[in-house]
């Protein structure tokens, strides 16, 4: 026989109970927002090479106002997708919410009080996506995916196929109104990502989303309130695309069924632009704040350099699939 | 044991996972004809080295000849190639198959394109389901089976491969003594075979019955190849956790009050039914009973995860509803659940958080999060319970097992729970570990706290328990006071009459 008792009994120090912590700066520097902020700069470099214009904040906060409707909504779908889940139907929930609000104006109500049915609106269709998800355990991606055609029936039903408009002057054009040289929208959306970063990383609520993103049956057992939380998270982005339906009712003057057509895949790619884990339980509102910045710019820029629309399409497409990738290989590392 | 050429032999073995030696120069030889054990704590390399020798880990240095022969190792399938196949704790198979199509995937050579035939692979697996002599329907597919069954299928793989070396990882964690009794015939006859069998097991008794040479591993390090006989339990556990383990005493039952949690007849279809026990403050009642007999059901429907359908669960004296866990939390009950991997830890989350994840309001009384109450309510917890870890940031994943059972433990116990369920709460833990768990378990009935201790480990219900309630197929079957509590009187109590799961048993 080999070794006989080579180590009888030394009393020594276990120092293989956990794997040594990866260090500090590591840490901090491989994540995804970093890499959205990378790719930031550069798409600012390459564009103001491309055109002059882009040296001007002022433009760019101008040609901004287009995403930052969808941008504004994809804050809240980023803590969605945090939290385990999806939400594909906000596009057609602006919409559905902005025809409820034209019709209810067309009707005679005075405009604060079809402002409120469009609130409302937001408020019952994203309860009603919440009910299927947390009441009836369907998986969201489907029951949006539902809902998202739902809703824009809906939307077209009501309002047929022809715009409906004539709102009074002070409701038009939110995007022209300023404060010094930033748009009433980009002011709404920077507010929204310093309320929604707050909530999320440091209040008890934050907290538990991404817990229950990382596992859920560990929330459940750990007595935190999921179906709660969930549904909380389904009726904030009914009722933030309702306001989102609003803001682009109010730059265009006029509402109609295919407003915002499409708007759900901007938004998700903005939030996975933004290193936001598909699969729950990672990700940030400043990876999100950062992507919308860099989706404009990208988009901008595009336009500017007389890049076709469908080839934008083409490039949007490929840095969706280029993010996810990023950002699974970012996590997959630190998962070991 | 035979003397001839070794069929294993591994110099050098060494391996690291990203800068962590966890194998140090490890040498040994396998014999033909032998069942080796190999022993150590988690995290002592037992398992890493099994797994090198099956393809799954690749040795960072270090060469192994296979019957006199150089071999690299590079993958599972090559393993198999070579004869060598392991046997996971928990089988992997595919449940939707049928038992005849889980014997044959991964074997070689099929071309991808070929038409199965289905009769001759009915016969073939039928074949061999006969060469272990074990009535199992080669037909149905894999999700009915028992887990003993389904390592049965697993060892019949290996020997549709006519594999030379099987490696068990914790094959009976999961068994029944009477499933174990019907491996340890397999594994017998495999022997006289002149097959080489690694056995991994924490169960001393386990090795003693089959094992001809044990191995201990500590730290990475071997530490000694013996013959079983030649050392005795107290040796082996020594050499495995480097100090002597004093045995953990019964406290006794002086320090019981109140009744702090009753249940009468609850009742949940198909899970069990008409459960009523008591269990007083200061009282550690053992829950025994064999796997799939609604122990854990019960636990789940005290704590509101899965809710009874009918019966009463009153505290103090008075009836509650308790709908979710939070519900159970807000009543000062907490349970320590038996799939701490799933239904315990947020892998990947810092372990401070992990360790506050049921205290929210203490952590954040209005709301936002006090990181500075967070950080030294951790640290509280990390130091009483000397959990072994580098930081408290660290994702509570790069901790061993038994670290992570003690954070989860740690959760529960910032809670205040006056009743405390423990589902198998030492399971995959090392010996060291377990008897502080033992300690603690012991100090927190001292405490005043009701303790329901759920355990298929009978020494462990036998020595922590003052009373031990016995379930079998969803019945309350018997309720043992503890000087009448024996493994005997226990296991009677656990196996069903009416003949369900005698499937298995039935080989035996």
């Amino acid at each position: 026989m080999t070794s006989i008792d080579k180590n009888p009994v030394a009393p020594r120090v276990i120092v293989r109970e956990a794997a040594a912590p990866r260090p500090r700066w590591q840490v901090w520097l491989i994540r995804p927002e970093v890499v959205t902020l990378l790719l930031l700069v550069i798409a600012a470099i390459v564009a103001t090479r491309l055109s002059p214009f882009f040296a001007d904040l002022g433009f760019i906060l101008e040609s901004s106002t287009y995403y930052i409707e969808f941008a504004i909504v994809a804050l809240v779908l980023t803590i969605v997708i945090i939290s385990g889940e999806i939400d594909l139907s906000p596009a057609a929930q602006m919409a559905l919410s902005a025809c409820l609000f034209g019709t209810a104006f067309k009707a005679g109500a005075p405009i604060p009080v079809a402002m409120g049915v469009s609130l409302l609106s937001g408020l019952v269709m994203g309860a009603f996506n919440g009910f299927f998800v947390t009441v009836l355990r369907l998986p969201s991606i489907i029951v949006t995916i539902g809902t998202l055609i739902l809703y824009r029936g809906l939307a077209q039903v009501l309002a047929g196929d022809k715009s409906i408009s004539g709102f009074p002057g002070w409701f038009v054009g939110i995007d022209y109104r300023m404060v010094g040289i930033v748009p009433v929208p980009v002011l709404v959306f920077i507010a929204a990502s310093i309320l929604l970063g707050l909530f999320l990383g440091i209040t008890i609520y934050g907290r538990q989303i991404y817990q229950i993103g990382t596992s859920e049956i560990a929330a459940i057992h750990a007595g935190i309130r999921v179906r709660r939380i969930k549904m909380g998270l389904f009726i904030a982005s009914g009722l933030t695309s309702s306001i989102a339906g609003l803001m682009v009712a109010s730059r265009l003057g006029s509402v109609r069924y295919d407003l915002a057509t499409g708007g759900e895949l901007t938004m998700v790619l903005i939030v996975m632009l933004g290193g936001t884990y598909i699969f729950g339980g990672r990700g940030s509102i400043l990876g999100t704040f950062l992507a919308a910045w860099l989706l404009v710019i990208i988009a901008t820029g595009m336009t500017v350099a007389n890049i076709a629309i469908n080839a934008q399409l083409t490039i949007m497409g490929l840095l969706l699939i280029v993010s996810i990738i990023a950002t699974n290989a970012i996590y997959a590392r630190s998962q070991r | 044991m035979t003397v001839s050429a070794p069929l294993v032999s591994a110099r050098g073995i060494s391996k690291s996972f990203g800068g962590v030696e966890v194998l140090r120069n490890v040498d040994l030889d396998l014999m033909p004809g032998e069942v080796h054990a190999l022993l150590g704590e988690n995290g002592a390399g037992k398992s890493t080295f099994a797994k090198i020798l099956a393809g799954v880990h690749r040795p960072t240095r270090g060469t192994i000849e296979l019957g006199g022969k150089p071999v690299e190792i590079a993958s599972p399938i090559a393993a198999q190639r070579l004869g060598i196949t392991l046997i996971h704790q928990e089988p992997i198979s595919f449940p939707d198959l049928s038992v005849a199509e889980n014997l044959v995937i991964g074997q070689v050579g099929a071309k991808p394109l070929g038409r199965v035939r289905w009769a001759e692979l009915a016969k073939e697996a039928r074949r061999l389901m006969g060469l272990l002599n074990v009535p199992i329907d080669v037909t149905v597919p894999m999700r009915g089976l028992s887990i003993a069954d389904q390592q049965m299928v697993e060892i019949a793989r290996a020997l549709a491969s006519d594999s030379r070396l099987i490696i068990m990882d914790e094959p009976t964690a999961a068994l029944t003594p009477k499933e174990v009794e019907t491996l340890f015939k397999i594994v017998r006859r495999l022997r006289e075979e002149g097959r080489t069998i690694i056995f991994i097991s924490h169960r001393l008794e386990e090795v003693r019955a089959i094992c001809d040479r044990v191995t201990i591993f500590r730290d990475g390090d071997k530490i000694e190849t013996a013959t079983t006989a030649s050392l005795t339990d107290a040796d082996i556990i020594r050499r495995m956790i480097g100090r002597p383990v004093a045995d953990y005493l019964h406290r006794g039952t002086s320090h019981v009050g109140e009744v702090a949690l009753s249940v009468r007849a609850l009742t949940l279809p198909g899970r069990f039914e008409n459960i009523s026990f008591d269990i007083r403050k200061g009282e550690i009642v053992g829950l025994g009973g064999l796997v799939g007999a609604g122990r854990t059901d019960v636990a789940r429907a005290i704590f509101g995860v899965a809710p009874a359908t009918s019966g009463v669960i009153e505290i103090d004296g008075k009836p509650v509803t308790i709908n979710e866990p939070t519900d159970a939390i807000g009543l000062g009950i907490a349970l320590v659940s038996e799939d701490r991997a799933i239904a315990g830890i947020f892998r990947t989350l810092p372990v401070e958080t992990n360790i506050t994840a049921a205290v929210p309001k203490r952590i954040a009384p209005k709301g936002i999060i006090r990181r500075t109450v967070e950080k030294a309510l951790a640290k509280e917890s990390v130091e009483k319970l000397s959990i072994r870890l580098a930081s408290v940031r660290q994702p509570i994943g790069e901790l061993s097992g038994g670290n992570q059972q003690k954070a989860i433990l740690a959760r529960w116990l910032l809670a205040e729970p006056d009743i405390l369920i423990l589902d198998e709460p030492t399971r995959g833990i090392d010996i060291g570990v377990k008897a502080e768990f033992y300690d603690m378990i012991g100090e927190l009935a001292a405490g005043g706290r009701a303790i329901l201790l759920i355990s298929s480990e009978l020494p462990e219900l036998l020595a922590l328990s003052d009373r031990i309630l016995v379930m079998s197929e969803g019945k309350l079957t018997a309720d043992i006071p503890r000087a009448e509590a024996s493994q005997e009187t226990i296991m009677h109590a656990a196996v069903p009459r009416s003949g369900r799961h005698t499937v298995s048993g039935a080989a035996a």
